[in-house]
């Protein structure tokens, strides 16, 4: 037999291609994959295509090995992942409704982001006029007497992005729910091809406004891998400190919002002034409350001040008291953990054979983060804990959150003692010879972002795909949400918090 | 809970001063309303946000005017959940076009007088995203906008003052 590891090592080797090798293998070797990742045997950690070949990032288990495997699609066809994986089967409808590329023998046939309304088909390679009327779509069916239907969005209630949600409940009792998605699709990949690099940065910094940090920085890596360029080190730490910055910015707000969806307001309100001074200390010390277009390649826009390490390191022991009593607050109180125990619970082999990333896998059994494996730097020169779980539940959710809001602490403390001086940019970039590849896994709050961009001679980008982790984390939410009560859909939603705009595009 | 209830009457609230009123805001609401119609409405406005595609970063700023900080709702302005019981729609976003029909229905279903504010640079002319296939690009090519708060994404103290405008009387 073939190991998953030989087969992601066979066929002809892409020159180019950093950090990981790209392999174009041939039908056979496609299935072997796609047959070996269903077994469980690796992870697939995407699935996209550059608008001619479809390409798979992959995760062996065995050796640990991360690799790219790409399949030829000459006649705009491919074998199907989905069919034996059902991971793959939005990211191949995705990829169809995009480039017109047709997964074969994919048992979803049902567009995806194409809601007929873009007054094109196809817009990723040769783009046809179509009316913008709008498709139809065929919701799957919950059949039985005592059945209803509930429809909500593409606008919700709160102040939340678009997306469809369908239940079917039988009175208060979930029995199946069906999302909709590709409201927030913003044809981000399609501008992305030919622009310079400085516009593409700005691109990637907006695919989800919360992880701007983490997608400026899958970018700038993947880019930097593409042209192989070093970083300044003293850029590298402060990466690292906007990253944890913005982790915390976002777990603090998260557990603040998942106490508000049980109307623990108190909590919700503690947690939201917490959540500013975080932003406010990003402000002062990077120049922009989220930290936008502060990540570029090359280095960061921005330099730490003198006042700014002050700043932080003054929010960093305000905190470090607060979260204490925040725990507290939470354990303590037996009403809120009556609606988060054993609420939306997510199994391990479900969050396994999603691949599924971030506090969502990661209380559910997984132990995958970006910055441990593959690591980037500064993290295998800092020391950190990798929190793990395997309740499953909204509770476990919220719990692990603490626990990486508490990693954070150490870590920026680290950062703030260690971070060397020196410049903080590469002052202008080199321009490639030919076309080169690059990629990137960067954990963000939600998960690890994947990035894959190809650089033309002149500089400018050719391709840039990117994946948000919400890929393999919304699939999961409609399974737990599955014998949970209507009331309790905004809490589990609240706890996996995935991303519209990043899973959209 | 008791400590963190007992602390929070002891302690000076968080809140700060209100921020003046942007003077571009100003003028650009001039025309927008009229005296008769905020006389109707008092010193109190129900907003409906409708993100149409953002990035998401606007709506995070817009729910920091809920904390303590910001305390949006001195002001007698507080977010509704539906467009039916709304003066004002906080709009973002480039508009995507899978959006569009459901910014109309949502313009559609608010009662007169009603507002359009639309939020980020997005919102104003499709930011970043101006000229893809699957974004409309400004607000304004889809429901009639009375004010634009700039910024990608405008700070709290943006918003605030851009919003201040909506209800305080004209200077």
């Amino acid at each position: 037999m073939i190991s998953l590891q030989a087969t992601m090592r066979g066929g002809r080797a892409v020159q180019d291609s950093r950090p990981w090798p790209r392999h174009v293998i041939d039908q056979t070797g496609w299935l072997r994959v796609i047959r070996e990742i269903s077994k469980g045997h690796g992870d697939m950690l995407d699935l996209w295509s550059d608008g001619v070949d479809v390409h798979m990032l992959i995760l062996d288990h065995e050796s640990s090995d991360i690799g790219i495997v790409t399949i030829e699609c000459p006649n705009g066809r491919f074998p199907s992942a989905g069919h034996m994986h059902p991971p793959a089967l939005r990211l191949e409808r995705a990829i169809r409704d995009i480039y017109g590329i047709d997964a074969d023998g994919s048992s979803d046939e049902r567009k995806w982001l194409d809601h007929g309304r873009w007054g094109v088909r196809r817009p990723g390679v040769k783009a046809e006029p179509s009316e913008a009327s709008g498709d139809a779509y065929a919701f799957l069916a919950a059949e039985g007497a005592p059945l209803h239907q509930i429809p909500v969005g593409p606008i919700h209630a709160g102040i939340i992005e678009p997306g469809h949600f369908r239940f079917s409940a039988n009175g208060e009792v979930v029995v199946r729910l069906e999302e909709r998605l590709g409201y927030a699709h913003k044809g981000i990949e399609g501008l992305m091809v030919d622009a310079p690099l400085d516009r593409a940065a700005r691109l990637a910094g907006r695919v989800s406004g919360d992880s701007t940090v983490a997608y400026s920085l899958a970018f700038a890596h993947a880019v930097e891998s593409a042209l192989e360029i070093e970083v300044p080190p003293r850029a590298i730490y402060l990466r690292a400190l906007m990253a944890e910055l913005e982790r915390l910015a976002n777990h603090i707000g998260d557990i603040g919002g998942i106490c508000n969806d049980a109307s623990f307001s108190l909590m919700h309100t503690h947690c939201a002034i917490l959540r500013e001074r975080v932003l406010r200390a990003s402000q002062l010390c990077f120049g922009h409350r989220l930290m936008m277009d502060r990540v570029v390649p090359g280095g960061v826009a921005s330099d730490l001040t003198m006042e700014g390490a002050v700043a932080l390191h003054a929010l960093l022991s305000g905190a470090k008291k607060i979260i204490p009593r925040f725990i507290e607050l939470f354990g303590d109180t037996t009403s809120i953990q009556d609606r988060t125990v054993g609420a939306g619970r997510l199994r391990s082999e479900l969050a396994k054979q999603y691949g599924c990333g971030g506090v969502i896998g990661r209380s559910s059994g997984r132990n995958f983060d970006a910055r441990r494996h593959p690591g980037y730097a500064p993290y295998p020169e800092l020391s950190f804990k990798v929190a793990s779980a395997h309740a499953g539940d909204v509770d476990a959710r919220v719990w692990l959150r603490f626990d990486e809001i508490k990693a954070s602490f150490g870590l920026m403390e680290q950062i703030l003692d260690q971070a060397p001086q020196g410049p903080i940019r590469i002052e202008s970039l080199p321009t490639s010879s030919e076309t080169c590849e690059g990629a990137a896994l960067i954990e963000g709050f939600r998960g690890d972002i994947f990035v894959w961009v190809r650089l033309g001679a002149a500089g400018a980008v050719q391709r840039c795909h990117l994946r948000d982790p919400s890929w393999f984390q919304w699939p999961l939410l409609e399974a737990v949400i599955e014998g949970n009560i209507v009331a309790d859909f905004p809490l589990c939603n609240k706890s996996f918090n995935c991303s519209f705009s990043g899973h959209d595009l | 809970m008791r400590k963190f209830l007992f602390q929070g009457l002891l302690r000076s609230p968080l809140t700060e001063p209100v921020p003046t009123p942007a003077d571009a805001a100003v003028a650009e609401l001039a025309d927008a309303l009229a005296k008769a119609s905020r006389r109707r409405l008092g010193r109190s406005l129900s907003i409906r946000e409708v993100d149409a595609g953002s990035c998401n970063g606007c709506e995070l700023e817009i729910h920091a005017l809920g904390n303590a900080f910001y305390d949006l709702e001195r002001f007698g302005l507080r977010f509704v959940a539906s467009p039916r019981h709304a003066d004002v729609l906080l709009v973002t976003g480039p508009v995507t076009k899978n959006m569009r029909e459901a910014l109309e229905r949502t313009y559609a279903a608010t009662p007169d007088p009603k507002w359009v504010v639309a939020v980020g640079d997005c919102a104003f002319d499709g930011g970043v995203f101006a000229g893809s296939y699957a974004c409309v690009g400004a607000v304004s090519e889809v429901i009639p906008v009375d004010l634009h708060i700039r910024g990608c994404p405008p700070d709290p103290v943006t918003l605030l003052q851009g919003l201040i405008a909506l209800v305080e009387p004209r200077m």
